[in-house]
């Protein structure tokens, strides 16, 4: 579904990845995991389209199309969604009124008829209640006054209503709580699906003792420096990053 | 036809002859006069005169205008173009300034009186009232308005009157040839009257230019509430200058909403409250969005000349490609109005590198029991909250319209009427887009 080739990009003229190799395939969920300014978020900036980022080397293939060709609204329509490390808050702009806009944009590329309110009503209902968001939440501003908990589920719940192709959750696990956690991965887990793909990007291992992850990659230095399966995180937990970079420091010295 | 001379010369022809004075026996006349010397002792205003600083009025007057009054015909189609979807009110249809019965639907005759200001003559309110506003003395083409206006309306509600819908006013402007007209209205809600009133301001004029001076006196008495927006969506070939001057006595309400969309090449506002008895209430809404080369000036003028009153004002301003936007805001708390509650605050919105905005804030206090303040903010968009909705697929355009109508929602939200709510995001969404595809 994704295929990511020796990705270079950079920010302010500094080099931020250095050649980011990652195949995706339908169903599978990879964690992203890495020291702070290994590149994590950068990466899932760049996927999302975010235009201070400049790619100066290789190619990202969604679904047999160049992704870095198209606008951050088209890769959205596309089928990617990008779950904010900090979600905006835009006064307002009611969260119903933003969700009813961007379904409708979607549909719109995909030249389906806008949706019909009871039919958008429903959905919504439904959603809420999968990702446990506050009904009371729906009417108001976009995260406006939300707690930090509240802004995750609410990113969550923009995911369970726009249903992408692919997920990418940029530190949705950072600043919560462990019931929010809680909440938050289990919203994750219901909308797993064998067409669905997930990118986790994480600081922590805690997150991925409730999100079990397929692979997982580490990155540092602009690169991925490691691939395993979940008991790398458990290792990555108990013996932190500092072995890694030392392995990656040696290679390059050889 | 800028220089003062020639100005002169050509409002001297205008002055209504014999033939129109409908007015000449009663007190109105030596009122045209005495305004008519106000205006040439006051002059011709330039970038010199301290007011008009950053409105350059002499270029918008130096085409060539008539002062004939036109009287203008307008098909369905047009008066069509002037409706505001579901909303249920009665109307007043101005046609250049002169009230047509035929097209409007007016309220049953009761306590509330609505008629061509020259049927009103002889009435008391009219004698009592009209060019008597301090602030409108001072106002050059406020004189001009009071020396040459042909006719306008006249609204009486009588003590404890009200409608059981809006009323919407509906001015159009439509002339044949350059013309500059000068409507004239007056309000007076006596003791406990409530109204409220929408006012749609259309210039229809595809070629020709249509200069628009109108005034605007309100009076409210004792515990007298008007809700009162104005609606000012104006075609290109429209320069509006529009004088909203009210009296407030004890214990009124007065909630003034000023919707400056465009296209009007120029529009001028100067909206002037006193505060002449105690217990107040004001509240002054003001939003503004301008495009292409569009200048929208607003000047206001809160006058706190008793204690115990409030005053809230705020205006927003979007301004896209060309447009410059001008915001004065004067507030007076003269000595003897303690406890006075006065704020203001003016925010923009810079959506191109080439637009402008000149803001003022004008406070003069001279009481020392008081609450007051002003703040002025000037922004451009936030380039995260456009990235965060357009990574939920939402466009450019789309995107840019929520963050406008977000923008505008201060305003927007205080107003009382759906329809009208409605009516204005549409519009919003029209010009945002608009200038985005230009």
């Amino acid at each position: 579904m994704l295929t990511i080739k020796n990705l270079h990009a950079e920010v302010d003229g500094k080099q931020i990845l250095k050649g980011i190799n990652l195949e995706i395939k339908r169903g599978e969920m990879h964690a992203i995991m890495g020291p702070n300014g290994s590149g994590k978020s950068s990466l899932s900036s760049v996927l999302a389209g975010r235009e201070n980022y400049t790619v100066t080397e290789g190619e990202v293939i969604f679904d047999g199309k160049n992704l870095l060709d198209l606008s951050p609204e088209d890769r959205a329509r596309e089928g990617i969604f990008l779950a904010f490390q900090y979600p905006v808050e835009i006064p307002g702009v009611s969260n119903l009124n933003f969700l009813k806009t961007a379904l409708n944009e979607i549909r719109a590329y995909h030249n389906l008829p806008s949706i019909e309110a009871k039919e958008f009503l429903r959905l919504t209902k439904e959603k809420q209640q999968l990702v446990e968001f506050n009904a009371n939440l729906m009417n108001r501003s976009l995260n406006e006054g939300f707690s930090g908990g509240e802004k995750k589920r609410n990113e969550v719940f923009q995911l369970a209503m726009l249903d992408p192709k692919l997920a990418i959750l940029d530190e949705t696990d950072s600043g919560l709580d462990i019931d929010a956690l809680r909440i938050v991965a289990n919203g994750v887990n219901k909308l797993r699906s064998a067409d669905k793909a997930f990118m986790v990007i994480t600081h922590y291992q805690r997150l991925l003792e409730y999100i079990v992850p397929d692979f997982v990659h580490v990155l540092y230095d602009g690169r991925i420096v490691k691939t395993g399966s979940k008991e790398l995180a458990l290792e990555l937990e108990e013996k932190g990053y500092d072995w890694l970079k030392e392995e990656v420091h040696q290679k390059e010295s050889v | 036809m800028t220089s003062d001379k020639s100005f002169f010369d050509f409002i001297s022809n205008g002055l209504p002859g014999p033939e129109l004075r409908k007015d000449a026996d009663n007190a109105i006349l030596p009122a045209r006069k005495l305004a008519f010397s106000r205006f040439r002792a006051l002059g011709l205003p330039s970038v010199k005169t301290e007011e008009w600083r950053y409105t350059n009025i002499q270029r918008f007057l130096k085409d060539s205008f008539s002062l004939a009054q036109e009287e203008g015909t307008i098909s369905a189609e047009q008066l069509k173009l002037t409706d505001i979807p579901q909303l249920d009110s009665y109307t007043a249809v101005l046609v250049n300034g002169r009230l047509q019965p035929a097209l409007s639907k007016l309220p049953a005759e009761g306590k509330v009186t609505i008629s061509k200001l020259s049927d009103a003559a002889n009435n008391t309110q009219l004698q009592l009232w009209f060019d008597k506003h301090p602030h409108l003395q001072q106002q050059p083409f406020a004189a001009l308005n009071a020396a040459l206006f042909a006719d306008g309306l006249f609204i009486e509600a009588g003590v404890n009157a009200s409608l059981d819908k809006p009323l919407h006013i509906i001015h159009i402007y439509t002339t044949t040839g350059n013309a500059f007209i000068q409507p004239r209205h007056l309000m007076v809600l006596h003791k406990s009257a409530t109204l409220e009133i929408i006012e749609s301001s259309v210039g229809l004029n595809e070629t020709a230019i249509a200069f628009v001076n109108s005034v605007t006196e309100i009076v409210l008495e004792e515990n007298a509430e008007l809700w009162h927006y104005n609606l000012q969506i104006s075609e290109k070939n429209s320069r509006h200058i529009y004088h909203t001057s009210t009296v407030q006595k004890a214990d009124s309400r007065y909630h003034h909403f000023n919707f400056t969309l465009p296209s009007a090449e120029l529009t001028r506002n100067n909206l002037s409250v006193a505060l002449t008895g105690s217990n107040t209430e004001t509240n002054l809404h003001g939003l503004y969005l301008a495009t292409d080369q569009q200048h929208v000036d607003n000047h206001t003028f809160v006058d706190h000349l008793v204690p115990n009153c409030n005053s809230n004002e705020l205006y927003k301003g979007v301004l896209l490609d060309n447009s410059n936007g001008v915001f004065t805001g004067k507030i007076h708390v003269h000595q003897d109005a303690q406890k006075t509650n006065a704020f203001q605050q003016n925010n923009n919105l810079l959506m191109s590198e080439k637009a402008s905005i000149n803001s003022q804030p004008q406070l003069e206090i001279y009481a020392d029991d008081v609450k007051c303040s002003h703040g002025f903010t000037v922004g451009r968009f936030s380039e995260e909250s456009l990235f965060y909705l357009r990574s939920r697929g939402i466009g450019e355009e789309a995107a840019k319209t929520l963050l406008v109508n977000a923008f505008a929602f201060d305003i927007t939200d205080q107003v009382h009427i759906p329809a009208l709510q409605d009516f204005l995001s549409e519009k919003i969404r029209k010009y945002v887009s608009g200038a985005i595809n230009n």
